[in-house]
């Protein structure tokens, strides 16, 4: 799976999003994993499952990658996002960014990251003690650009 | 003229499928098309300032025109990462 943008309902692997970023000139590559946790807002969190509208998805992810080379054009980006049964720590999301300096490389990571939350089409069902909720977060709207210019400030930051 | 609605996380619960297929006015907008279904489940008319919407999966709005075979789907804020 070299591909820099997957949904895929398989273990992720963060070799693979390295790998898909690999190029002679990165002097830096950073890994991001997002694990499913044992708790939220005071619950005791058994287990997650995730759905997606999956074209789409996939297009958001590409659409962020080509966001993220706008602001940092030195910066190869790799995002694959895990759908279906997690659970307690295991990935539900990998991001690798790769750049010739570490700074580019941190922040287009965590662009990244924060742009998922914002626009990609992908749903968590929290199986908890006791019950089930879907966690809504973001209103998805691509073309908001206070919210692209907020995840590119804790970027930044 | 038909359309495939497709639905996704609490609006796939409410309605009891992902996948819809639903008879709307010719020159429906993706408007229409919701008010159709919330006609049917009065339940997600609640959703209506929250959700986002997409035509044969690409982001779309509200007064985005609907042809004949597409695909409209409504999205809960989503939860990814």
């Amino acid at each position: 799976m070299l591909s820099p943008t997957a949904i895929t309902d398989r273990v992720l692997d963060v070799q693979a999003v390295v790998q898909a970023v690999a190029g002679p000139g990165h002097g830096a590559v950073t890994t991001f994993l997002g694990l499913v946790r044992d708790h939220n807002q005071g619950r005791r969190v058994t287990h997650l499952v995730y759905e997606a509208y999956e074209p789409l998805a996939l297009k958001a992810l590409d659409r962020i990658v080509a966001e993220a080379t706008e602001h940092w054009p030195s910066v190869r980006l790799a995002i694959h996002h895990r759908t279906g049964r997690l659970e307690i720590g295991e990935a539900s999301v990998a991001i690798a960014a790769a750049s010739a300096h570490r700074a580019d490389a941190f922040a287009a990571s965590r662009y990244a990251i924060e742009r998922i939350k914002q626009i990609v089409p992908i749903w968590k069902h929290e199986y908890f003690e006791g019950g089930a909720t879907w966690v809504e977060g973001a209103t998805a709207d691509p073309d908001d650009q206070e919210a692209r210019a907020h995840a590119r400030k804790l970027a930044c930051a | 003229m038909r359309v495939t609605i497709r639905l996704f996380a609490r609006l796939r619960e409410l309605a009891g499928a992902g996948e819809l297929t639903r008879e709307v006015p010719p020159e429906a907008t993706v408007a229409a098309v919701w008010e159709h279904l919330v006609r049917e489940f009065p339940e997600m008319a609640a959703y209506r300032p929250s959700i986002s919407c997409a035509v044969n999966a690409e982001y779309a709005r509200f007064k985005t025109a609907v042809s004949d075979g597409d695909e409209v789907a409504f999205l809960p804020p989503v939860s990814g990462g």
